[in-house]
């Protein structure tokens, strides 16, 4: 106990994350998403397939300007550009051995899934807001 | 010492020479030595079922990645008007856009059942084997029937 922990105790140091300072906040993080996003695509899935598939611009843009389906569109793009930066770190992680090169493009990757997140936030926002 | 032979004969004589040497060196009778598993090797390896599924599930989900700009651009384009939005939708409608989204289609589709049983061993069940390879079944049998529906409202678009 002393020689190992110091003064910390076992679950301390189980919930004390480590020389990353994370623990397991990225594996829960993962799963949340992943949780979140089976509701999310079932939502999607139906509306995609039965709805979307045929209608043109005009009911489209009905549509997406009402609050629900514009909220649950935003959702949806927040939890899976999170989930996809997340699961593409892990790929990353896995598979780049060179350190400059997998930390860049963990980095990108983030970037870009903000990016990407927030762009088509603000265009549902405008689609909903009119303007 | 054994000129005149090529390096990978050299080398089979030396296996050969090996399996015998038991035979060779004890005085009670041996039975033939069973041949060694062959599997985790790199040029033989035996890709089974699951692990098949698995890497599946990782391919999708980076190709699914790659789809996640297109849903932004097809905001965007909304947002931007009428214009923006048919040229928009003639490129995805096109026979290569369909193509795309087509393999998207199978990609979301495998990647959420197979999600859903990443989802059901978190909780702590289905590890067995018998189980393991139900719910591979079930899944590609889900996975499936999801790809068709999309298929034909894309093929319908």
């Amino acid at each position: 106990m002393q020689q190992s922990g110091g003064l910390r105790s076992p679950l301390g140091r189980v919930r004390g994350l480590g020389s990353a300072k994370h623990g397991t906040a990225h594996w829960w993080a993962l799963r949340l998403t992943a949780l979140a996003l089976v509701l999310l695509c079932g939502w999607f899935f139906v509306k995609l397939t039965f709805c979307l598939a045929a209608s043109d611009y005009g009911a489209t843009m009905s549509w997406l300007s009402q609050p629900v389906p514009a909220a649950l569109m935003s959702l949806f793009l927040l939890v899976g550009f999170h989930h996809t930066a997340n699961g593409l770190q892990v790929v990353i992680e896995d598979y780049v051995r060179c350190e400059g090169a997998r930390l860049a493009l963990i980095v990108a990757v983030k970037f870009l899934a903000a990016a990407g997140a927030v762009i088509g936030i603000v265009a549902v926002g405008k689609i909903a807001f009119g303007g | 010492m054994q000129g005149g032979m090529v390096p990978h004969q050299r080398i089979d004589r030396t296996i050969a020479e090996f399996r015998e040497f038991p035979r060779m060196t004890s005085t009670a009778p041996q039975a033939a030595p069973k041949p060694r598993p062959l599997s985790p090797h790199l040029q033989i390896y035996n890709q089974g079922f699951t692990g098949t599924l698995s890497i599946l599930h990782r391919i999708t989900g980076v190709g699914l990645s790659l789809a996640l700009p297109v849903l932004v651009a097809w905001l965007v384009a909304l947002a931007r008007g009428p214009g923006e939005y048919a040229s928009f939708m003639q490129c995805v409608t096109s026979p290569i856009g369909k193509l795309f989204l087509m393999g998207w289609a199978w990609a979301f589709s495998y990647h959420l059942c197979a999600g859903i049983r990443h989802l059901l061993w978190d909780t702590g069940w289905g590890f067995e084997l018998k189980q393991v390879y139900l719910t591979g079944k079930i899944m590609i049998g889900t996975t499936a029937l999801l790809t068709l529906i999309l298929w034909v409202a894309i093929l319908g678009a």
